[in-house]
């Protein structure tokens, strides 16, 4: 078998080798012209069709992905002289646990207004499934992203459709293709190969039937501060096509595909790219078509108001270990939302409302806040959270607070419940009776202050020495899908 | 009338294209089994347009009520109504309406126009204009029957005997494809003379597309817009059983839901789904 790799090459180089030729001076011409792009569809038949000189542009490293196992093949095609060839790594392969990236147009772009879906044939080295591919995505706006997720792999060659959401947009793409694939199984995942070829924009014809959804088609109600932004994207914005094989074909489509409409701009305001601003106090209901057909599914916002000032922390520094406060200097993190798969619904992370830099999370079921260097918190008697929940709060609020550390036993953390409950924890939960720590949320929109106390050791098998994941869960799933958090950090007394 | 002229000028456009088309298959097949005659039925005996808003013309066609025996003999699960809800006229066109709704025991409603006892006739053209609905489950029909299907006394003749003649059958979860098939003694149900015609680039339920035949005492011509795509032969008709298609017919326009022939809608099936029928015309020669 013969495989030929390709580097993965600094696109800097090649950027700077592009300008240096391009760059000679023109008179503006008297006749000037909108510029066309040009028409070409097939991204890779026999070898690639007007990318970039480095093909295949890799995930950054830094983030685990695996650069090493890309190339093409000669004996494995299924049309032609050769195929892509990709050798998904397993999962504590030291050059990256996964493999993923893009191909991107090497000129100023293509116009693929004429074309309907992206479609290529693939098959697996075994039946496996690959996390991502789609198109749009150029590393630089990602503005008309596409994916289709989770396609089945097949040890014999088959076709695979991913529609445009509507080609009128895409004038001038340049993001022609990308992918994303793992390992099979739980970790260390097992590694395997799959090839694609025959890879292009086509015009079926044959897709129909296009429903557009967003919110999951809910008409979905939610309680917002005045000054928040945040993206539609945010709210599961798809379109599907029905192929000629009669399957629906849903794929996630970035917010500029869609047209939104806001009931009353006086109180929300959406840009082309879907980024919705709160101008003003009232409700808003947020609807959206594409191409002309409506958007399954609405979002209607009421804002209640400003976003109330999170209480200032009055310890001082040389008392505090702090993780996300802006009184205090922070500890790095990793993240501070894990986005960990497949079970984590929760969406958003670090942001900013009116001003104030807060952790905003929706979507809730659980998130963990991951410190890039594990902290020694022996001499910490306390762990201190704001917590707001801009909804109208439920009764049975329960949520569990952990602190975890950097070592392998899944056995040694420490627990607290929150919200007021009182039943039965296990010997590493604090004292329910503590209305400090297992504080109650009267009213949705105010912040709270909760103080966890650091518990012994001994009670929790917790090693202080090396905590570097603290995890808030939804434990009892009840009906809280929204969190502010701020002033998280550690303090002694 | 000018509008009649119009499409009559289209049709012709049609027959033309079809001619050249018959005549290459006749200058490049090889074995004579495959030379096809065409017969040209210029002579526009009926036709329906629909331009009379809310009234299906009571002169043309029948609406049937209820469910037949067994689903219609197919295991269908719709209710077939009189109801403006499931059939109704407006701006030239026919809507079938395939509607999800509990109804005397059946979980779906829609609709079976026949012309049975009002316009029956042996041989011509038979064709339609029609968009077609979609999704799994969905079954729209455009077919002929034969005037003496009965229960077999007083002259009646019992199915396959009174012969079929699908001028187009559909399967929405298959939205290319259309099917076009002979019933009849020998040949009928599960094992009929039928063939398919996919569409190139395209789809049935994005928009309208003729569908016809022309049927002589020798042959049966399948077209989908301009493309003859089938002959069905009477002698290949009696290779499997007995020709029964030398008296008059019947049309039937249906939408039905589940059935053997396309299994039940799934929950990806969206309702209510719609058959438009732009118009009907049968031609003699």
């Amino acid at each position: 078998m013969k495989t030929t790799k390709y580097k993965y090459i600094k696109a800097t180089f090649l950027f700077l080798l592009a300008l240096s030729i391009t760059s000679c001076e023109r008179e503006l011409s008297d006749k000037a012209e909108f510029a066309t792009y040009g028409t070409t569809g097939n991204i890779f038949i026999d070898a690639p069709v007007g990318l970039t000189d480095q093909f295949f542009v890799s995930f950054d490293p830094a983030g685990g992905a695996n650069t090493e196992g890309f190339g093409t093949d000669e004996s494995v095609t299924y049309q032609g002289a050769s195929a892509i060839r990709i050798d998904v790594p397993a999962g504590d392969d030291f050059n990256g646990g996964f493999i993923g990236g893009i191909f991107v147009d090497r000129g100023t772009g293509r116009n693929l207004t004429g074309y309907d879906a992206l479609t290529f044939w693939a098959k697996g080295s075994t039946t496996a499934t690959i996390g991502l591919v789609g198109f749009g995505t150029d590393f630089i706006e990602n503005k008309y992203a596409v994916g289709l997720e989770n396609i089945k792999l097949s040890t014999d060659w088959r076709k695979y459709t991913i529609p445009i959401p509507d080609a009128s947009k895409l004038i001038q793409e340049k993001g022609m293709f990308i992918f994303s694939a793992g390992g099979i199984g739980a970790f260390p995942e097992m590694g395997y190969t799959f090839w694609m070829d025959e890879l292009k924009f086509e015009k079926l014809g044959t897709l129909g039937q296009p429903q557009p959804t967003m919110a999951n088609k809910e008409d979905k109600v939610e309680t917002k501060f005045l000054g928040d932004q945040f993206s539609m994207a945010d709210y599961g914005l798809t379109q599907t096509f029905n192929l000629a094989s009669g399957i629906n074909q849903t794929v996630t489509a970035a917010p500029s595909y869609f047209s939104f409409t806001s009931s009353d701009i006086e109180v929300a305001r959406v840009s082309d790219a879907g980024i919705v601003s709160l101008v003003g106090n009232g409700t808003a209901k947020i609807t959206a078509s594409i191409a002309g057909i409506a958007v399954a599914g609405s979002l209607t916002i009421n804002v209640a108001g400003a976003f109330p000032v999170a209480p200032t922390p009055t310890l001082a520094a040389s008392n505090v270990i702090s993780i996300f406060s802006d009184a205090y200097t922070d500890e790095p993190v990793n993240f501070y939302n894990g986005f960990w798969e497949p079970y984590q619904t929760t969406l958003g992370g670090e942001t900013t409302i009116d001003g104030q830099n807060v952790l905003n999370y929706t979507n809730f079921n659980f998130v963990g806040t991951q410190l890039t260097t594990p902290i020694d918190i022996s001499e910490m008697t306390h762990l201190s959270i704001d917590i707001l929940m801009p909804e109208v709060l439920p009764t049975d609020i329960d949520m569990l607070v952990q602190l975890k550390s950097d070592n392998t036993d899944p056995n040694t953390f420490q627990q607290q419940r929150i919200g007021g409950q009182t039943y039965a924890w296990d010997p590493r939960t604090g004292d329910v009776n503590d209305t400090e720590s297992n504080a109650t949320f009267e009213t949705g929109g105010v912040w709270k202050t909760i103080k966890i106390p650091i518990r012994p050791t001994s009670e929790t098998g917790l090693d202080k020495t090396t905590v570097n994941l603290i995890v808030i869960e939804n434990i009892k799933n009840s009906n809280v899908t929204e969190l502010h958090i701020d002033n998280l950090y550690l303090y002694k007394e | 009338m000018d509008k009649k002229n119009k499409k009559s000028m289209r049709m012709t456009t049609i027959l033309l294209k079809t001619f050249s088309l018959v005549g290459l298959l006749i200058a490049f097949s090889c074995t004579p089994d495959e030379t096809q005659v065409v017969t040209e039925f210029q002579d526009l005996v009926f036709y329906d347009e629909f331009d009379t808003d809310g009234l299906i013309n009571p002169d043309i066609w029948g609406l049937s009520d209820g469910t037949g025996t067994d689903g219609w003999g197919n295991n269908e699960l719709q209710y077939y109504t009189d109801r403006t809800e499931n059939a109704s006229v407006r701006k030239g066109i026919l809507t079938i309406k395939a509607v999800e709704e509990d109804y005397s025991g059946a979980a779906y409603t829609s609709a079976r126009l026949s012309t049975k006892g009002l316009k029956e006739q042996k041989y011509g053209r038979f064709e339609a204009r029609i968009k077609l609905p979609t999704g799994q489950g969905i079954w729209p029909a455009f077919w002929l029957l034969g005037a003496n299907n009965g229960d077999g006394t007083n002259g009646t003749e019992i199915w396959p005997n009174s012969g079929e003649i699908d001028i187009m059958e559909y399967r929405g979860q298959a939205p290319t494809i259309i099917h076009g098939s002979l019933h009849g003694p020998g040949y009928s149900a599960a094992n009929p003379i039928t063939k398919s015609y996919a569409l190139e680039n395209d789809r049935f339920d994005n928009d309208f597309h003729i569908f016809g035949i022309e049927w002589t005492a020798s042959y049966i011509n399948y077209y989908v817009d301009d493309v003859l795509y089938n002959q069905i032969t009477r002698e290949q008709v009696e290779e499997k059983g007995v020709w029964v298609f030398d008296q008059p017919f019947f049309i039937i326009i249906n939408l039905a839901v589940g059935g053997n022939f396309v299994g039940a809608p799934n929950n990806e099936t969206v309702f209510p789904q719609t058959m438009l029928v732009d118009y009907v015309k049968v031609y003699k020669k």
